[in-house]
């Protein structure tokens, strides 16, 4: 019998990906191309969606070659995307109107300060179960429609489409199947979280015609055949890639939580069927639903600023000549030596939402040297990571035991040493490093009976490192107390002008 | 006498342009000082910041002498570096050998452990990244020995571990002999009764060894029963070292 193998489409921010997976989860073969990100004003960012797709295009094929195998020793497609990138196209041409604008794009920041205030806001925020931000996509599809008044008529007779990125990827690969799944569909603001249908109050309240929206499905189960890039192969899975990581971690279980370290680092909690509304400015989303099953939530923590410090520190401040030499700065000294440094960069994310907020180094002596700083920095990943874990415990009312971690920061033994630490839980890092695709893989396998259970991928899993907390209980607690004061430092930094 | 080589001599010639004067020339400068054409200068000094003697300023795109030039003597791989740059390559090697997996570097006589994936069975296992393990009984110290350019000698008695342990400077220079000629290494009981692990070179640029990559385990599950590794396992051990030294920009072999 010739072996069968299941292929993940991960639609990155900055790049796109197919992956080759084997039966036991192992990566076979990778290929890998960037697309080119347009700036065309001030915190707009934007994607060329046909760009993407002829990438699609070209790395299928390659990623087959890679590993020798051809279209029918594939089992199944899935994709794992960018999170609330938001696309029009043209029903009959399929033609993208325009660039998608990106998830990191601001452009709609003024229009959501008016929606927070306007009529109906707060029943939008609790049946979506988000706070009204320029993060998601609806806040972007109204402006793309208020600033296109022709786009508007077409999108009620629903020549135009809207779609994330997995929604426009399936469209291309089925040649018209205008579908999204729960995850994605739960980035909108559009969503009724309970009902797990578009909902109408939002809808009227974005002024977004019904017409032009895709069809809501299930998360995991065959959303159709490949006619292009795949030809004949099944569409397993499409997840938002936060998502795909929390399922490629195979954390199935209420109380299970993986955190993905990159520029940012998103921590995501598995709440099992229970929705959790936080109380401690943490997002509700829905991490999963297998076809003819219940949906799986979460609640999720993102850290706008972890990676991206250590990038500061050695473009701006030239203190290192590569990011992974900020362990070895590091270790030339024994502690902080008394140095904080928060980087509110742009404010603070979970769990403040403070956008006034600005970075501060405080601590500052004769006695600081480029090593306290360097310490300072990793540390600053490490405590927001607490604030985020101590707000899950409390609005979940599960205590987090262990938290799984991936991403390209777990290569910092000192990191996750002191993540450890300041969590008083073990992190483990598992063998697969590639998380989102795997997550995305193993969904689409699940749907098509390659893994016949959640069982059978757990089986896969395996700790590749661990890390067990060893710090004193009271030098943690004292140093937290220090970190609080310190992000105190940073609050009503800025002023409305 | 062999020929001089052109290009190193015009390599020399340019660092010691930017070693004297202001410290940093723009690329007409120096190809006119040396009455070179520019495409040349140009190559030369790609190579010579691709090994870290040279930088170019991101704003004003003048040359000035590198970071590296300074401490030549001490490895120019950062260990950090060398593990963030392994871990793709590291993990697979575990998976598909279902043993641990070490990545070792030279430091003071002794091999730094830099890197540990845990053998994937789920049994608890604790890091050994920061632990120092003898040259002469371990497969990835038998590499970096082996490959060592000049250093202070072993002793004339080497530390015994087990009965296995070599423990003679001129057993060791064979042992090592052996490993150049196949690319790498071997250590079955050496260090500790029941174990045995395999390792090759991690290789920069120039062909540098900056370390060495390895997987210790069961001698049963490792070696036959003639203490012979199995071939499969040195493949993997190998493709592993060959990618994670094209990953460093050491030439293709």
């Amino acid at each position: 019998m010739t072996e069968r193998y299941v292929v993940a489409i991960d639609q990155g921010t900055t790049s796109t990906r197919c992956i080759v997976f084997d039966r036991r989860g192992r990566l076979v073969s990778l290929a890998q191309q960037e697309h080119k990100q347009y700036y065309p004003r001030p915190g707009w960012v934007e994607h060329d969606a046909a760009e993407i797709w002829r990438n699609v295009e070209r790395l299928a094929p390659e990623a087959l070659r890679n590993a020798g195998i051809t279209e029918e020793q594939v089992a199944a497609v899935g994709i794992a995307n960018q999170r609330e990138t938001t696309l029009l196209w043209d029903r009959d041409t399929g033609a993208p109107i325009g660039h998608a604008i990106v998830w990191q794009d601001t452009r709609t920041d003024d229009l959501v300060e008016l929606l927070k205030e306007a009529d109906g806001a707060p029943e939008v925020e609790h049946d979506s179960a988000l706070p009204m931000a320029t993060y998601f996509s609806g806040p972007r599809m109204k402006w793309l429609l208020d600033n296109h008044p022709e786009l508007r008529q077409r999108a009620e007779r629903g020549e135009i489409l809207f779609g994330t990125m997995e929604t426009w990827l399936i469209w291309k690969l089925t040649g018209g199947l205008h579908v999204t799944d729960v995850t994605n569909a739960s980035r909108t603001m559009l969503l009724d979280v309970h009902s797990l249908d578009w909902s109408p109050s939002a809808l009227a309240f974005f002024g977004i015609p019904r017409a032009m929206l895709p069809e809501v499905r299930p998360s995991i189960g065959v959303f159709g055949t490949a006619v292009a890039a795949f030809p004949g192969v099944r569409i397993g899975a499409a997840l938002g890639d936060q998502q795909a990581a929390l399922f490629g971690q195979t954390c199935f279980f209420p109380g299970e939580a993986k955190c993905t370290y990159g520029t940012g680092s998103f921590l995501l909690l598995n709440t099992g069927d229970e929705l959790v509304r936080s109380t401690h400015g943490l997002l509700s989303t829905v991490a999963y639903q297998i076809a003819g099953g219940p949906v799986a939530y979460a609640l999720e923590g993102s850290i706008a600023i972890t990676g991206s410090l250590v990038q500061w520190f050695r473009d701006q401040l030239e203190l290192i000549a590569t990011a992974p030499e900020i362990e070895t700065l590091a270790r030339t000294v024994a502690d902080n030596g008394g140095c904080y440094i928060v980087p509110a960069f742009s404010g603070l994310y979970a769990p403040y939402w403070r956008s006034e907020a600005r970075g501060v180094i405080v601590g500052l002596t004769s006695y600081i040297t480029k090593g306290h700083l360097a310490r300072a920095v990793l540390e600053a990943t490490a405590w927001q990571t607490r604030e985020v874990v101590d707000a899950m415990n409390a609005d979940s009312g599960l205590d987090l035991t262990t938290l799984r971690v991936d991403g390209g920061m777990t290569a910092d033994n000192l990191l996750m040493q002191f993540i450890a630490d300041v969590l008083d839980v073990p992190v483990v890092r598992p063998l697969a490093a590639e998380t989102v695709s795997l997550g995305a893989a193993y969904a689409a396998g699940l749907a098509v009976g390659y893994w016949p259970d959640l069982e059978g991928l757990r089986q896969n899993w395996h700790r590749a490192a661990q890390w067990l907390p060893t710090m004193d209980p009271e030098i943690r607690t004292a140093e937290y107390h220090n970190w609080r004061r310190a992000v105190e430092r940073t609050f009503d930094w800025t002023r409305p002008s | 006498m062999p020929g001089t080589v052109q290009s190193i001599e015009r390599a020399a010639a340019i660092l010691r342009l930017l070693a004297g004067g202001s410290g940093h020339l723009a690329l007409g400068d120096i190809a006119r000082s040396l009455d070179l054409a520019k495409g040349t200068t140009h190559g030369i000094l790609r190579t010579l910041q691709h090994v870290g003697f040279v930088e170019q300023d991101r704003v004003s795109g003048h040359y000035q002498l590198g970071p590296a030039l300074p401490h030549l003597g001490s490895g120019y791989l950062d260990v950090n570096e060398l593990r963030s740059r392994s871990i793709n390559w590291a993990d697979p090697l575990a998976a598909r050998s279902g043993e641990a997996v070490r990545i070792g570097a030279l430091r003071d006589g002794q091999a730094l452990i830099v890197h540990h994936v845990f053998r994937p069975d789920d049994t608890f296992q604790t890091l050994d990244v920061g632990t120092m393990l003898p040259l002469h009984a371990t497969a990835i110290g038998k590499v970096l020995l082996a490959y060592r350019a000049a250093g202070p000698e072993p002793a004339e008695e080497l530390d015994r571990f087990t009965r296995r342990t070599i423990r003679t400077r001129r057993a060791l220079a064979a042992e090592l002999q052996h490993v150049r000629d196949n690319g790498w290494s071997l250590e079955a009981e050496e260090m500790t009764p029941g174990n045995a692990s395999v390792a090759a070179p991690i290789r920069g640029y120039g062909g540098l060894v900056v370390g060495a990559i390895g997987i210790n385990g069961l001698v049963e599950r490792i070696c036959d029963s003639h203490y012979r590794p199995h071939q499969h396992l040195v493949a993997y051990v190998r493709d592993a070292a060959r990618a994670i030294s094209r990953e460093l920009g050491a030439a293709r072999r």
